[in-house]
C-alpha cells in the first residue's frame, strides 16, 4: 500500500510543479497578483506530496517491504535499523527522491521565510525553484522510480553495499545532498533576477544565507567522507582526488566565492553579474556532480548507477537549466551594471582576490577532472590526471589566498590602508616566518614545502588572532568582557572559519611530512617501534557481527612502559552481498592518530599488518568542524535573523525588457 | 564578449559528455598498451602433460591467434565459453588458453566439463604472465597477428553481440 500512496504522491507533486513552474511567471508578467500568489500554495504542496513520497519510502524500508524493487535490491532484514533508515537515500532512486524533498523543502522554507520578499520576485524564484523540481520529478517518474513492484516479492532482500553500512556513511550522502540542494535556493534567486533584469543589494541579502548554509552542508558532507575515507578504506589517506570526490569540491569552492561576492554585492552594489554567476556555476556544479556519478561518463569508486539512458536524461536536463540560465546571463549582464566604486586597497578587492583565487582553483580542478575525457574524446588514447596535478595547483593557488586572508579582514570597506593592517597583522608575519625557519633549521632544508605549509597556517591562525584582538583595541575603555560580546556573530562566524581554515592546513602539511608508516608481518607477540610507540600483536580472534563476520586483530600500544591503548582492526566480510571491508583502529592522541590495519594471514600464524602514526591529522576534521561553527554562527546573526530593514524598500520594479 | 564565455563553455561541455555516451565505450575498459607491440615473453607448462611448453613463439606461427586468459573459478568465463568454441571451427585463427591463478585439476575439470576449444594450453598459477599481459581480470582476449604482433585486446567476456561487432571485424582486418 505504502507504494502505491508514494507513486501516487510523486504524481500529485509533479501536477502541483507544472503549475508552479509556469502560472506565476504568467501572473508576473501580466501583474496578476492571484497567479503570482499561487507559487507559494504551489511550492508548500509540492513539499507536502514529496514528504508522503519519501515517508512512504522510508516505510517501505524500514519494514523490509521486499514487494518494492528497490528495497528488495538495496536492504536486508539482518540489517541494523540506522542502515535500514539510511538505505533509504543509500541508492540510485531514493537518492533522487531525496534531492526533490530538499528541493521542495528549501522552497517552501523560501516561501515561509520570504514573506517580505516583494510577491513579484518571490513568485519568479518559487516558479524557477519548481521548474528544478518538475526536471527532477520526470526523471525520477520516467526513468528511476523508487516504487516499482516486484511480484512475486522475495524473502529477502539483496543488502546494501557493505561499504555503506557505516555510520559515517549513513550522513555523508544527506549532507552532501543539502548542500547541493542549497545552493539550487541561490541559483533560483539568480535567475528570478537576470528575468527581472535587476540585482539590487536586497538580492544579496538575501541569497547569502543560503549560500553559507549550503556551504555548511557541503563542508560537513565533504569531510564526513572524507572522514569515512580515512578509516574505512584503510590506505591512510583521506582524499584522493577521485572525480566524485572533486564534483562535491568544485561546488563548495564556488560556494566559498559566492558567499563573499555577495558580501560586495550588498555593501557596495558592484560585482553584480560576477555574484549572478557565481551562483549560477555553484548550482551547475552541483547537478554536474550529480551527473558525474550516475552517467557512465566518468569511472569512480563512487559511480553506483550508471546507465546510458538516465544519463542522456540528465544531460538533457543539466543542458536546459544550465545552458538555458548562461543564456539568460548572456542576454541581461548588461543590464547589471555597479552603482558602487571601491578603491584598489579595500576590503572589497580582498574579496575579489578571495574570489580570483577559488573559482580559479575551482576551474583548474574542472579541466583536471574531465581532461581524460578531452584527451580521449580526441582520439589521443587514455590518460589519467593524479593527485600531483591537483596537490600542485592547491599549493600555487591556495598560497597566495592564505596570505591574502591574513590581511584582508582589517582592510577597511571602500578604502583601506594597507600599511596600517600590515601593522596590525606584522607580529603574524613574524609568527609564520620563525615556524618555517624552526622547521627548516630542525630538518636540515629537506622539507621546504613543509616548512611554507606550516609558516603559512601559523601565519592564518596568528592573523586571525590579532584581528580579533584588534577589534578589541578598536573599543577602548569598554572592560574586556563588554568589548567581547560587541563582536557580532558574523564577526566570530569570519574568525572561526577562517582559523578552522587554518588548522586544516596544519593538519595537512604535518600529517603528509611526518607519518611514520609500517608495513610488516607480525606473529603474536611481536612489537614493532611507530614513531615511538610500541604496538604489541597480541592475536586474532573471530568475530561475528550482525550480517559480518570478521577477524579481529589485537594490538597493545606502549608509550615506554605505560599501556596507552588497544587498538582492534577488522577485516570484515559481509554476507549479503558478499564482500570485504577493512575497519582501521584509530586511537586519536593530541599529538596525531594511532592507526592500525589488520591484513591477510601470512604463512605459521602471522598477519600481515599496517601500522601508522600520522601526527596532527585532527586538525583536518577539527578545521572542518569550525568551518561548520563558523558558518553556523554567522547565520544566527541578529541581521541575517531578521531579514530586511522595512525601511530599505525592494527595487524590483516590473521594468523589464 | 565575455558575457558570452559561460554559454560558450556549457555548450562544449554538454557536447562532450553527448558525445562520449553516444560512442560506445566502458569507462572501466583501459586501453591494453600491448596494441601494436610484440608479445611478452613467456613460457608455461601445459594442461596437458604430454604437450610441450607454452612460448611465445607459439604466437607467430603466421597464422592469427587468440589467447584468452581463464580460470574455472570465473563466472563469464562460463558464459563466453560457448563463443570459444565456435571461434575453435573457425579456419581463419587458431584459439589458445592460458589458465589464470588457477589449479591445475580444477581448469582441466572445467575443460572436460564444457568443451575444449585450445589448441595449445598454458597454466600460469600465480598470475606472472597475467601481470606481464596486464590482465586486470579474467576472461580477456588477446588478438595476435600471424607477426606475434597483439592488435586487439578484448576486455571481458565475448558475450551478446560483441564476437560479431568486435572480434570478427577485429580478425578480418588481419586478413
Amino acid at each position: 500500500m505504502a507504494g502505491e500512496i508514494g507513486h501516487f504522491a510523486l504524481l500529485l507533486a509533479l501536477m502541483f510543479a507544472l503549475v508552479g513552474a509556469t502560472v506565476p511567471h504568467i501572473g508576473a508578467a501580466r501583474g496578476n497578483a492571484a497567479f503570482m500568489a499561487l507559487a507559494d500554495r504551489a511550492i508548500l504542496a509540492q513539499f507536502a506530496m514529496a514528504a508522503v513520497a519519501f515517508a512512504a519510502l522510508t516505510y517501505a524500508f524500514v519494514t523490509s517491504d521486499f514487494s518494492v524493487v528497490n528495497v528488495a535490491t538495496n536492504s536486508h532484514t539482518l540489517k541494523p535499523l540506522l542502515y535500514k533508515i539510511s538505505g533509504t537515500w543509500g541508492n540510485h532512486e531514493g537518492s533522487l527522491l531525496f534531492w526533490v524533498l530538499n528541493l521542495t523543502l528549501f522552497g517552501a522554507l523560501v516561501s515561509w521565510r520570504g514573506r517580505k520578499l516583494p510577491l513579484r520576485f518571490r513568485s519568479r524564484v518559487l516558479a524557477v525553484q519548481s521548474t528544478l523540481i518538475l526536471g527532477f520529478l520526470l526523471f525520477i517518474i520516467f526513468t528511476s522510480n523508487p516504487f516499482l513492484r516486484l511480484d512475486p516479492a522475495p524473502f529477502e532482500g539483496n543488502g546494501l553495499n557493505p561499504l555503506l553500512q557505516d555510520p559515517g556513511l549513513a550522513f555523508h550522502p544527506p549532507m552532501l545532498y543539502l548542500g547541493y540542494v542549497g545552493l539550487s535556493v541561490a541559483f533560483s534567486f539568480a535567475v528570478a533576477a537576470l528575468i527581472e533584469g535587476e540585482v539590487t543589494p536586497l538580492w544579496a541579502r538575501w541569497v547569502r544565507p543560503w549560500a553559507l548554509l549550503a556551504w555548511v552542508f557541503l563542508t560537513g558532507g565533504i569531510a564526513l567522507g572524507s572522514w569515512w575515507a580515512y578509516y574505512e578504506l584503510g590506505w591512510g589517506g583521506w582524499w584522493f582526488w577521485d572525480p566524485v570526490e572533486n564534483a562535491s569540491f568544485m561546488p563548495w569552492l564556488v560556494a566559498a566565492a559566492l558567499l563573499h561576492s555577495a558580501i560586495v554585492v550588498e555593501k557596495r552594489d558592484a560585482l553584480k553579474s560576477w555574484t549572478i554567476l557565481l551562483a549560477i556555476i555553484a548550482f551547475s556544479l552541483s547537478l554536474l556532480g550529480t551527473f558525474v556519478v550516475r552517467s557512465g561518463v566518468i569511472t569512480s569508486v563512487h559511480a553506483f548507477a550508471n546507465d546510458p539512458a538516465r544519463g542522456i536524461f540528465i544531460l538533457a536536463f543539466l543542458a536546459i537549466v544550465v545552458g538555458g540560465s548562461v543564456t539568460l546571463y548572456a542576454w541581461r549582464a548588461p543590464k547589471l551594471a555597479p552603482s558602487g566604486l571601491f578603491g584598489v586597497v579595500s576590503r572589497e578587492s580582498a574579496l575579489v582576490v578571495n574570489n580570483i583565487f577559488l573559482s580559479t582553483f575551482a576551474a583548474v580542478v574542472l579541466v583536471g577532472t574531465l581532461y581524460p575525457l578531452f584527451v580521449e574524446a580526441s582520439g589521443a588514447g587514455q590518460i589519467s590526471v593524479g593527485p600531483p596535478f591537483f596537490e600542485y595547483a592547491a599549493a600555487v593557488l591556495m598560497s597566495p589566498l592564505i596570505v591574502a586572508l591574513g590581511i584582508g579582514p582589517l582592510l577597511a570597506w571602500k578604502r583601506g590602508n594597507v600599511s596600517r593592517s600590515v601593522q596590525i597583522v606584522f607580529p603574524a608575519l613574524i609568527v609564520g616566518f620563525v615556524a618555517a625557519i624552526v622547521l627548516v633549521w630542525r630538518t636540515s632544508g629537506d622539507f621546504v614545502m613543509t616548512a611554507f605549509g606550516l609558516g603559512l597556517a601559523a601565519w592564518l591562525v596568528s592573523s586571525v588572532l590579532l584581528e580579533i584582538a584588534n577589534r578589541l583595541r578598536l573599543r577602548k575603555g569598554a572592560s574586556i568582557a563588554s568589548a567581547l560580546r560587541k563582536i557580532t556573530r558574523a564577526q566570530w562566524g569570519m574568525s572561526m572559519a577562517h582559523m578552522g581554515l587554518g588548522f586544516i592546513l596544519l593538519g595537512i602539511t604535518i600529517s603528509e611530512a611526518f607519518t611514520t608508516e609500517e608495513l610488516t608481518v607480525m606473529a603474536p607477540g611481536d612489537t614493532v617501534d611507530v614513531a615511538g610507540y610500541d604496538f604489541t600483536f597480541e592475536g586474532v580472534a573471530p568475530i561475528v557481527g550482525p550480517n559480518y563476520t570478521a577477524v579481529r586483530g589485537f594490538f597493545t600500544v606502549y608509550e615506554g612502559e605505560t599501556i596507552l591503548t588497544s587498538l582492534m582492526p577488522e577485516d570484515r566480510v559481509y554476507s549479503n552481498p558478499v564482500m570485504t571491508t577493512t575497519e582501521a583502529a584509530i586511537y586519536p592522541l593530541f599529538s596525531g592518530d594511532l592507526y592500525a590495519v589488520i591484513g591477510e594471514a601470512a604463512s605459521s600464524g602471522r598477519w600481515s599488518v599496517r601500522l601508522y602514526f600520522k601526527p596532527m591529522i585532527s586538525g583536518l576534521w577539527l578545521g572542518a568542524f569550525m568551518m561548520m561553527v563558523g558558518g553556523v554562527l554567522s547565520l544566527s546573526d541578529r541581521r541575517l535573523r531578521i531579514g530586511l530593514p522595512t525601511g530599505r524598500k525592494a527595487r524590483v520594479s516590473g521594468a523589464s525588457a | 564578449m565575455s558575457r558570452f564565455v559561460p554559454l560558450i563553455v556549457v555548450a562544449a561541455l554538454v557536447a562532450l559528455f553527448l558525445g562520449m555516451m553516444l560512442s560506445d565505450r566502458n569507462p572501466n575498459e583501459i586501453d591494453s598498451v600491448l596494441i601494436g607491440r610484440e608479445a611478452p615473453e613467456f613460457s608455461l607448462a601445459s594442461l596437458d602433460d604430454a604437450s610441450p611448453a607454452l612460448t611465445q613463439a607459439d604466437l607467430s606461427t603466421g597464422k592469427p591467434v587468440l589467447v584468452n586468459f581463464f580460470a574455472s573459478w570465473c563466472v563469464p568465463c562460463r558464459a563466453e565459453h560457448e563463443n570459444l568454441m565456435r571461434l575453435a571451427g573457425d579456419y581463419r585463427v587458431e584459439v589458445i588458453g592460458i589458465a589464470y591463478k588457477n589449479e591445475k585439476d580444477q581448469a582441466i575439470g572445467f575443460l572436460n566439463e564444457l568443451g575444449n576449444p585450445f589448441s595449445k594450453t598454458g597454466l600460469d598459477l600465480d598470475g606472472r604472465v597475467g601481470i606481464d599481459w596486464g590482465v586486470s581480470g579474467v576472461p580477456e582476449t588477446f588478438l595476435i597477428d600471424g607477426d606475434g604482433i597483439v592488435r586487439y585486446r578484448h576486455w571481458g567476456p565475448i558475450v551478446g553481440d560483441s564476437l560479431e561487432t568486435r572480434l570478427l571485424p577485429e580478425l578480418e582486418a588481419l586478413r
